[in-house]
């Protein structure tokens, strides 16, 4: 099995990873989402230098995944299919070149149909669905691709302002080829009207709110069983000092 | 210039020679639990990763290292995930997963702080070597919470390297009243070598603020 923690781009680059660009992230601080009051750092980040942040993400391999661990409409399955409209959802994910992010893991977690999650905590008052467990994984292909099936999550409220509520959303979690490449976001769906009163949604700099909303595609949709969407992702890559 | 990602394009940067924008962080929410550390919570689904990075044949010191992560007002988060990434006893990261099947240990742990008494993260793992001469052994920790929207990145020093700790590049790049909080305080117990290492996402009675590092 081959090592997955190899950069794919280290032999044809200088391997100094670009620094997260803050303007492209939230602040730890948005007193519009009240946890983050008590929770982000008040003190600046100490920066560290580039060689000293240049580990490696850690090593996994496809062998470890299931069969059914990216398709989250069987992997649960306890005795029928669960309720709620399947959807495919696949795009790429790239450093800011554009590089395709090869073998990478990405996993995915997210409420059911109706909103609720399997979570021992979530106490919404929505049914759970004894098909659905809401989790997912699977590893980039040569493209960066990715893909899932899963169904589409409800909304559902939360405790943080009077009538708030969740647009639809999958969370996602990734590694990239670094330990700083380090990312967890949340896709969230076209056209949803909850968006734009979502704290986590708004908390993100304007110009880049729409690149975690997933577009509808008619040519991933698959005739009788899936509404398809895409989502590309973006990771800190490698700097482009080319050697070839 | 750099532009924004629009999704459903695949041939973004390359058509316009631009590079991409970073795809923003958001929170990682309170309910990761089945999805990231599911065998932890005890959901039907394997876990890619635990908080037992070692098996009995690994090499070098075998240690716990257990904490608790605090916020502003010093109450304990129980809903925190923390992840560390450490080489082995000897200062090798690992390269594959054949090499972590042969050393018996995996380089990586995640533990949530939501299953262990009193809201502890609790990791088994090895003492890691130090990866140059001018370099104290450390391990990195990445913790995230609903509540973060950008996951934090600190390390883990040890109590018992303070001649190393005292030439490390990075700890010397800390202010030296703030230092303290990257070190892990080593116990002999029962159940042999523990560090304790808390971490105060802001400061309270439980402690200053824990360094965070912008990688």
């Amino acid at each position: 099995m081959k090592a997955m923690n190899i950069p794919a781009t280290d032999s044809a680059l200088g391997a100094t990873l670009s620094p997260r660009d803050w303007a492209c992230h939230p602040a730890h601080i948005d007193p519009r989402y009240k946890s983050t009051v008590l929770r982000g750092p008040q003190q600046a980040l100490v920066p560290m230098k580039h060689a000293l942040a240049q580990r490696n993400a850690p090593v996994y391999s496809a062998v470890q995944l299931g069969a059914l661990d990216n398709d989250l409409t069987l992997n649960a399955v306890m005795n029928g299919a669960p309720l709620g409209e399947r959807i495919i959802v696949t795009g790429r994910v790239l450093d800011e070149d554009g590089r395709p992010v090869r073998n990478t893991l990405v996993e995915i977690w997210q409420a059911n149909a109706a909103g609720r999650y399997v979570h021992k905590l979530d106490q919404h008052d929505a049914p759970l669905d004894p098909n659905f467990l809401g989790a997912g994984r699977c590893i980039t292909d040569d493209q960066g691709r990715y893909t899932f099936k899963t169904i589409k999550p409800g909304a559902y409220p939360w405790g943080n302002h009077p009538n708030a509520w969740r647009p639809n959303h999958i969370h996602l979690s990734l590694f990239g080829d670094y330990l700083a490449s380090r990312l967890v976001t949340q896709m969230y769906f076209p056209g949803d009207p909850l968006l734009l009163l979502d704290p986590m949604y708004m908390g993100a700099p304007a110009h880049l709110r729409e690149t975690m909303v997933s577009q509808f595609s008619l040519d991933v949709t698959q005739p009788d069983y899936a509404l398809g969407y895409v989502f590309d992702i973006v990771l800190r890559g490698a700097k482009a000092t080319r050697f070839e | 210039m750099n532009h924004p990602v629009t999704n459903a394009s695949t041939t973004m940067a390359d058509a316009t020679g631009q590079r991409l924008l970073q795809t923003p962080s958001q929170t990682v929410g309170p309910y990761f639990a089945y999805g990231l550390t599911p065998t932890q919570y005890g959901y039907d689904f394997k876990s890619l990763f635990t908080p037992v990075l070692t098996q009995a044949h690994a090499e070098g010191e075998h240690i716990r290292i257990t904490g608790r992560v605090f916020d502003g007002a010093g109450q304990v988060v129980s809903d925190a995930i923390v992840e560390i990434t450490q080489p082995d006893a000897h200062g090798q990261y690992l390269q594959s997963v054949e090499d972590a099947a042969a050393k018996g240990f995996v380089g990586f742990g995640r533990c949530g702080t939501g299953t262990f008494a009193g809201n502890h993260f609790v990791f088994d793992t090895v003492k890691p070597g130090a990866l140059s001469a001018d370099q104290a052994p450390f391990i990195d920790v990445c913790v995230t919470m609903r509540g973060l929207l950008v996951h934090t990145f600190t390390r883990i020093y040890f109590s018992d390297e303070a001649a190393a700790n005292a030439a490390d590049v990075v700890l010397g790049s800390v202010p030296v009243e703030r230092r303290a909080t990257l070190v892990a305080k080593r116990e002999m117990s029962n159940a042999g070598t523990v560090y304790h290492f808390d971490i105060c996402m802001q400061g309270s009675d439980k402690g200053p603020e824990t360094v965070f590092f912008d990688l």
